[in-house]
């Protein structure tokens, strides 16, 4: 037993050093197939915002991200990708509240959690920043107000 | 049997990385999370707050999974020691509770041991985990995945339902075997992919088996079937999308209501839903007929969420201001309802006279629902199908009304404002959360103000009042937050049962809540007396009752 202990938290530390989104399939609002492990963003830097329609910290942070993210792709290509893990319940209203924002991210739809789960993702809003090779670099489970900032100077620093 | 799940796991990761061991490039991932939560609790008799015998509750949750490629595996260890209060109390010991492994490429998907799924919306197959209410019904068994064709999606799988937790998991009895398919026309024709019309069918059959129904009146069948249909349409900024379930003779024991005891009727469901939007407008319409849908694992009284096979969606929109959210808040109703729902979403352009410099963004939302019309056949004695009804023909019972109206608006750079107005008719002599069983009509507005003072600072106030002269009459509420981006929050808040006729139980419900805040990593602590109340995540519910004491929550991932 010991022996399996060791080898299994040798294996943990050879691995921790790699990151890469999960091959899971998930579908967009117009009910397209997609795969973020297969995503690509030119090389540029994704971010991955968790979010729900009964989120209220959620929208508010992509509601202010919304203000600035023509700028933030000017200056970086970023491209952000906002999964909603609304359910059968609340799923119907996620488009018709994008629209009616306006939000131009892409919306990707995990009714079931299973992306959540993938992404150990224990409670909304939780955002990831990958960069162009598809790791995450930098995480933050919470919103309140400034934290935009702060992920506005991670990006920044990764695509330089 | 125990060990061996805990030896499995990393033995074959070990076994993955040996075989693997000269593609030095992609190693795989390992990643994980935890959550913990520990009460300790004080006794308080004037809010009801029993002193349990353990003092201390704690639930710890974490999750390791791996993934290299196309292979991925995992496991959840789970701990209630003792159980929180107010969580079933079904849950019990340490150990693990979920534990998968799987392998998929662009067409083919196994999955062994645990999963979760859905079908359509839910309503004849959903297997899923809502922590936060005790709720975990995966299947155990196997799941195959197929996609033969762009635009053909299959799945199979056969299984039995987690039920409990004793020390780790416990399955239901009965067997589940369900099957979908789902084509994508636009996907399937390659040319029909820039079309503004999209389609996509989708059909499943989901079969249980059980035995755990043995009475002796009556002879109940074993093997039970549901169907379902679904179809969503497309044309530009119009959608649709429809639902039909059907699921045959499954007769329940109910002691409440003998003329739903062991009853034969078919079950059947619609749920529709029409909408349009563009940006800053839209508009969506929603309509469900639900009669007799209450679909298990088996067919023995259990508690209320056990064994669910089948989720049956609420046509309400699920409110967050905690007076709205927590006092009379809906549920499905499991016998049957027609419910119907209306949102309206309008943002008014920024630099207009009602817009202001931001802009206003204004919800509209109605939902409704009512007791299916039933008319009662007296056939008790032979078919025992009880009643007879027709798709959305509805009775005078009225279930619920909820109108609510929210206005948001950034008023400048600093300032963020919220209003939002709740008018509710709430039937607890059906419903039964609030235990009045009596009509309850009710009405609430909230004032929300984010103030930023700088950067990192800022504030947020939120107030709230209900008026009602049924049940425990009017509440105040009041809360007061202060953040500091990124790392810390404090919150102190207040709610006041101010109109209870009970001059006794007019009392204040103080709370101190404070966390910190590093990348994935949350620690939060909270002090204070908890109103008894109703939890509900996705329009299911848990009561939670009243408590006293500090909570401490962890929440990590990696």
């Amino acid at each position: 037993m010991k022996k399996i202990l060791f080898l299994f938290s040798f294996s943990l530390f050879t691995l921790l050093s790699y990151s890469q989104l999960p091959n899971i399939n998930l579908k967009d609002v117009n009910g397209n197939t997609k795969n973020l492990s297969k995503f690509s963003n030119n090389g540029n830097p994704i971010i991955i915002s968790f979010w729900a329609t009964w989120c209220k910290p959620c929208k508010a942070e992509l509601n202010t991200i919304a203000e600035q993210y023509d700028d933030w792709i000017d200056e970086t290509g970023v491209k952000l990708i906002a999964i909603s893990i609304d359910d059968a319940r609340s799923s119907t209203r996620v488009e018709p509240y994008i629209n009616a924002q306006g939000w131009e991210y892409m919306v990707l739809l995990d009714p079931n959690g299973d992306y959540k789960r993938a992404m150990n993702v224990n409670n909304v809003p939780h955002t990831f920043l990958v960069n162009g090779d598809g790791k995450i670099v930098w995480n933050h489970n919470n919103y309140s107000p400034g934290d935009e900032d702060e992920l506005y100077e991670e990006l920044i620093k990764i695509s330089k | 049997m125990r060990l061996r799940y805990r030896t499995l796991i990393p033995l074959i990761i070990f076994f993955i990385l040996k075989v693997n061991g000269q593609d030095s490039k992609s190693p795989g991932i390992i990643s994980g999370n935890i959550q913990t939560i520990g009460q300790y609790y004080q006794e308080d008799t004037i809010i009801n707050a029993a002193l349990p015998e353990h003092l201390y509750g704690f639930n710890g949750f974490a999750n390791i999974n791996y993934q290299r490629g196309d292979f991925r595996a995992g496991i959840r260890y789970e701990s209630y020691l003792n159980t929180l209060e107010g969580y079933p109390t079904s849950f019990s010991g340490t150990g693990i509770g979920y534990r998968y492994l799987s392998w998929n490429n662009d067409n083919v998907g196994v999955t062994i041991g645990n999963f979760y799924d859905q079908f359509g919306s839910g309503m004849i197959f959903r297997s899923y985990e809502e922590r936060q209410l005790g709720i975990d019904n995966s299947l155990d068994g196997i799941r195959l995945t197929y996609k033969p064709i762009n635009g053909v999606y299959l799945k199979g799988m056969v299984g039995k339902q987690r039920h409990v937790f004793m020390d780790g998991l416990v399955n239901g009895n009965g067997i589940i075997r369900a099957f979908d398919s789902e084509l994508n026309f636009n996907e399937l024709l390659d040319s029909a992919n820039s079309w503004k019309f999209k389609a996509t069918l989708g059909g499943s059959f989901v079969s249980k088996f059980n035995t755990d129904n043995n009475t002796s009146f009556f002879d109940l069948p074993k093997n039970v079937g549901a169907s379902s249909i679904r179809l969503n349409l497309r044309y530009n900024k119009i959608r649709f999308s429809g639902e039909y379930v059907h699921k045959i003779n499954d007769p329940y024991p109910d002691n409440q209501d003998n003329r739903f005891n062991y009853i034969y009727k078919n079950g059947e469901g619609v749920l529709l839903n029409l909408g349009y939007s563009t940006k800053g407008f839209a508009i969506d319409f929603s309509a469900k007929h639900m009669d007799n849908m209450l679909w298990r694992s088996t067919n023995i009284n259990v508690g209320p969420t056990d064994l669910l096979i089948g989720y049956l969606p609420a046509l309400t929109k699920q409110h967050t201001y905690n007076l709205a959210a927590t006092l009379y808040p809906y549920a499905t109703n499991f016998y049957g309802e027609i419910a119907y729902q209306l949102d309206v979403l309008y943002k008014i352009p920024k630099k207009s006279l009602l817009g202001g410099k931001y802009g206003t963004s204004v919800a509209l939302n109605f939902a409704t629902a009512y007791v299916p019309e039933r008319n009662f056949i007296d056939d008790m004695e032979t078919s025992r199908n009880s009643y007879s009804t027709s798709l959305f023909s509805r009775s005078d019972s009225i279930l619920l009304q909820d109108f609510n109206v929210e206005i948001k608006r950034k008023i400048n750079k600093k300032l963020k404002l919220s209003l939002n107005y709740f008018n509710f008719i709430f039937n607890d002599d059906a419903v039964k959360v609030a235990n009045y069983y009596k009509m309850i009509y009710a009405q609430i507005a909230v004032l929300d103000l984010t103030y930023k003072i700088n950067r990192h600072h800022s504030l947020r106030f939120e107030t709230q009042a209900m008026w009602t002269n049924e049940d425990k009459g009017d509440w105040l509420f009041g809360q007061v937050e202060y953040t500091f981006s990124p790392h810390w929050y404090i919150a102190v808040l207040d709610q006041y049962n101010s109109g209870n006729e009970d001059l006794k139980k007019r009392v204040h419900y103080g709370l101190i809540s404070a966390g910190y805040i590093n990348g994935s990593h949350r620690f939060s602590f909270q002090y204070g007396k908890q109103r008894a109340g109703v939890f509900c995540v996705g329009g299911v519910c848990r009561a939670v009752p009243a408590s006293n004491g500090l909570t401490f929550s962890f929440t990590s991932s990696f």
